[in-house]
C-alpha cells in the first residue's frame, strides 16, 4: 500500500494556518489512523523558493502527491468530512 | 518641465515619457488598463525590458501567459527574456494556469504565498521594477473576490514599502465607460493609463491616454501608438512638441531664383513648405528642383516619394536636366519609394523618422502627402504630418511636401484644409483656363515671418525646368476655378485701390 503525502504551504502561523494544521492532524490522528502518512508543513516566508517551485498562490495550500489523484486544496480545511472527500482519501483499495 | 515633487522613473518606452513628463512615478503602482489586444503584456515587459537596458531589474508576475511563452513571444520585440533571466536581471513569478491544476477550495484564504514569492523575487535580483499581468485573471482564479482585492491591497503596499516602481494591468470589457473591470482601480488609483485600440473607418488605431497622475503632472489626451517588431511600443507625443520648435531667419534657394524672389529671398530653413495644386501642374518638378538644389549646396537631401516609382521620378528629373542617380552615388541625395498601402500610417512615421535619422538630410521632401491620406483617417492623417512636421523642424531642416488636389481646376484638396495651419509656407499651382488654353498659375499665398510676392504668376515648364513669367493680369478667380476675364483699365483703377494689401488679406482670398 502507497504512503499517503501530503505538503501544506503557510505564510506564518496565522490562525487560518492553525485551523488548517489542526483539522489535518484530527484527520491523520482519527480518519487515516491505519495509514503510513508523511506530513510536511512547508512555510512560504521562510521558504519562499519552495513556493516559487511549486507555484503556490495562496495559502494554506494543501498539495496530496500521493496517493494519485493529485490534489491541490487551498483554504483554511474547515472539516475533516469535507477534507477527506476532496481528497479520496482514504485509499479505496 | 514638471514642477511638482514627485520623482518620476523614466519608463524608456518611446514617447511615452514625453507625455508623462519624465516617466511614471516613481515607488508607486501605475494600473495599466485596456481592453483585449490593446498591448497591455507587451507594456507591461516593455516597462522591464526598457529598465534592464538603464540597468534597472525587473520582476514579471504574470497571471496569464506562461513564463515559457512570454520568453518566446518576446524574443520578436529584442528582448532576450531568457538570458536576462540567467544574469539575474528579470524575475518571473509564475502564476499562470497549470493546465492539469484544478483547485478546490475548502475554507478561507489568502494570497500570503503569492505575497511572499513577489517579495522574493524583488529582494533576490534588487528589482527597481515589477510588472503583474493581469490583475483580472487573479479575479477569474478564485472565487472569493472580497479576498482577493484586499490581498491585492495588501500587494500594492508591500510593493510601496519594497519601493519598486510597479505596473499592473486590469482589462477592460469596452473602449470607453468603466476604467477596469473588478472595480480594481479603487485600490490602485493613484495612477491610471489606458490603452486602446478603436476601430475608426475600419481602421485600427492605438491610442494611449494617461488618465491620472495623483497630485502630479502628465499630458492631457490620447495620443496615437504602434507596437513595432524590434522595438515595442513607439508612442507618437503630438501636440507635446508641437510648439517647441526653432525658427530660423536663415534663407535657403527652392531651387529657382524666380520663385526664391517671390518668398522674399527664398524659404526658410527649419520651415515646412506646402505645394498643393491638382495632377500635372508641376508639385514633383517642385520636389525635384528643391532636393537638387539642396545636393548642388553640399546639402543631404532625402526624397519620400509615394506616387511615382523610383525609374519614372528618375526619368522625369533626366527630363528637367537632374541627374538623380549621380546624386545618389556621390552620397548627397537619397529617394525612397513606398507604396502608402503597405503600412500604417503610424508604422510609415517611424519608418520616416528613422530613415531620416539615419541619413541626416538637411532638406526633405514628401511626394505626396496626398497618396497618405487615402490610407488614414482624417485625426490620424492629421497626428501624421503634425508628427512629422515636428520631427523635421526639430532636425533643423528644411521640408517640402507636395499635395495634389481633386479638382483641376481651383479648389483646394483635403489635405491642404487639415495640415495648412501647420506649415510655414504655402505656394499654390493652379490650372488657368485663358482664352481656350490651359496655362499654370503659380502663387505664393502663406510665408510665415516674412513679405512675399502676392501676384498669382504664370509659368511654363520646358526641358530645363520651371519658368515663371508675369502675372495674370486680365483675369480672376483663379484660386476657386470660376473665371472671369476683366478688362485691362479695370485691373489698374483695381490695383490702385488694393496697392498696400497686406498679406493677411491674401490669406483670407484662400479661405
Amino acid at each position: 500500500m502507497s504512503k499517503i503525502v501530503l505538503q501544506l504551504y503557510i505564510a506564518g502561523h496565522t490562525p487560518r494556518a492553525e485551523r488548517a494544521i489542526g483539522t489535518l492532524r484530527r484527520m491523520i490522528e482519527s480518519e487515516l489512523a491505519g495509514y503510513e502518512c508523511d506530513l510536511t508543513i512547508i512555510d512560504v516566508l521562510a521558504n519562499p523558493q519552495q513556493a516559487e517551485d511549486q507555484k503556490i498562490l495562496a495559502t494554506p495550500t494543501l498539495i496530496k502527491s500521493s496517493p494519485p489523484p493529485y490534489r491541490r486544496v487551498i483554504g483554511d480545511l474547515s472539516s475533516v468530512t469535507d477534507l477527506l472527500q476532496v481528497l479520496n482519501l482514504p485509499p479505496k483499495s | 518641465m514638471c514642477a511638482d515633487q514627485i520623482e518620476r522613473l523614466p519608463t524608456g518606452i518611446t514617447g511615452f515619457d514625453h507625455i508623462a513628463n519624465g516617466g511614471l512615478p516613481k515607488g508607486r503602482t501605475t494600473l495599466v488598463s485596456g481592453t483585449a489586444g490593446s498591448a497591455k503584456t507587451v507594456f507591461a515587459a516593455q516597462f522591464l525590458a526598457a529598465g534592464i537596458k538603464r540597468g534597472e531589474p525587473g520582476v514579471f508576475v504574470t497571471f496569464e501567459e506562461t513564463p515559457d511563452a512570454l520568453r518566446r513571444n518576446m524574443l520578436g520585440f529584442g528582448w532576450d527574456i531568457a538570458r536576462w533571466e540567467a544574469e539575474g536581471k528579470w524575475a518571473f513569478v509564475d502564476v499562470s494556469p497549470q493546465p492539469d491544476e484544478e483547485i478546490v477550495e475548502l475554507g478561507s484564504y489568502d494570497l500570503g504565498a503569492l505575497l511572499a514569492r513577489i517579495e522574493h523575487a524583488v529582494r533576490s535580483i534588487g528589482a527597481v521594477r515589477l510588472s503583474l499581468d493581469s490583475l483580472g485573471a487573479i479575479f477569474t482564479r478564485l472565487s472569493d473576490t472580497r479576498v482577493v482585492r484586499n490581498e491585492l491591497l495588501r500587494i500594492v503596499s508591500t510593493l510601496r514599502r519594497l519601493e519598486v516602481t510597479a505596473v499592473l494591468t486590469a482589462e477592460r470589457t469596452q473602449e470607453y465607460g468603466e476604467i477596469a473591470r473588478y472595480g480594481v482601480e479603487e485600490f490602485v488609483s493613484d495612477d491610471v493609463v489606458i490603452l486602446r485600440n478603436v476601430l475608426e473607418d475600419e481602421k485600427r488605431r492605438r491610442t494611449v491616454e494617461i488618465l491620472k497622475f495623483r497630485g502630479t503632472s502628465h499630458q492631457k489626451g490620447s495620443f496615437p501608438f504602434t507596437v513595432i517588431p524590434g522595438e515595442g511600443i513607439h508612442v507618437i507625443p503630438l501636440s507635446a512638441i508641437e510648439l517647441k520648435q526653432r525658427s530660423s531667419n536663415v534663407r535657403i534657394t527652392s531651387g529657382n531664383a524666380e520663385l526664391d524672389r517671390m518668398c522674399g529671398g527664398g524659404f526658410f530653413r527649419d520651415s515646412i513648405v506646402l505645394v498643393s495644386g491638382a495632377t500635372g501642374t508641376g508639385k514633383t518638378l517642385m520636389a525635384t528642383t528643391f532636393m537638387a538644389a539642396g545636393v548642388r549646396q553640399q546639402e543631404r537631401s532625402l526624397l519620400f516619394a509615394f506616387e511615382e516609382s523610383r525609374d519614372q521620378l528618375f526619368r522625369n528629373a533626366i527630363g528637367w536636366g537632374i541627374d538623380f542617380e549621380q546624386m545618389e552615388r556621390d552620397g548627397l541625395l537619397r529617394v525612397i519609394c513606398n507604396y502608402p498601402e503597405v503600412t500604417s500610417l503610424e508604422d510609415q512615421l517611424i519608418f520616416m523618422k528613422a530613415e531620416i535619422d539615419r541619413f541626416r538630410p538637411q532638406r526633405v521632401a514628401v511626394d505626396s502627402l496626398s497618396a497618405l491620406e487615402r490610407v488614414a483617417t482624417i485625426k490620424g492623417f492629421r497626428e501624421f504630418v503634425i508628427g512629422l512636421t515636428s520631427f523635421i523642424k526639430h532636425q533643423e531642416m528644411a521640408g517640402l511636401y507636395t499635395a495634389t488636389t481633386p479638382t483641376l481646376l481651383g479648389g483646394s484638396s483635403v489635405t491642404e484644409a487639415h495640415i495648412s495651419t501647420i506649415t510655414d509656407s504655402i505656394i499654390l499651382l493652379r490650372y488657368v483656363e485663358l482664352f481656350g488654353e490651359m496655362r499654370r498659375g503659380l502663387t505664393v499665398l502663406k510665408m510665415r515671418g516674412s513679405g512675399h510676392d502676392k501676384d498669382i504668376r504664370e509659368f511654363t515648364i520646358d526641358s530645363r525646368g520651371m519658368h515663371i513669367g508675369r502675372p495674370f493680369r486680365n483675369i480672376s478667380g483663379i484660386l476657386s476655378g470660376q473665371f472671369t476675364h476683366i478688362a485691362p483699365s479695370e485691373i489698374d483703377r483695381l490695383s490702385a485701390m488694393f496697392r498696400d494689401e497686406e498679406s493677411s488679406e491674401a490669406r483670407d482670398q484662400s479661405s
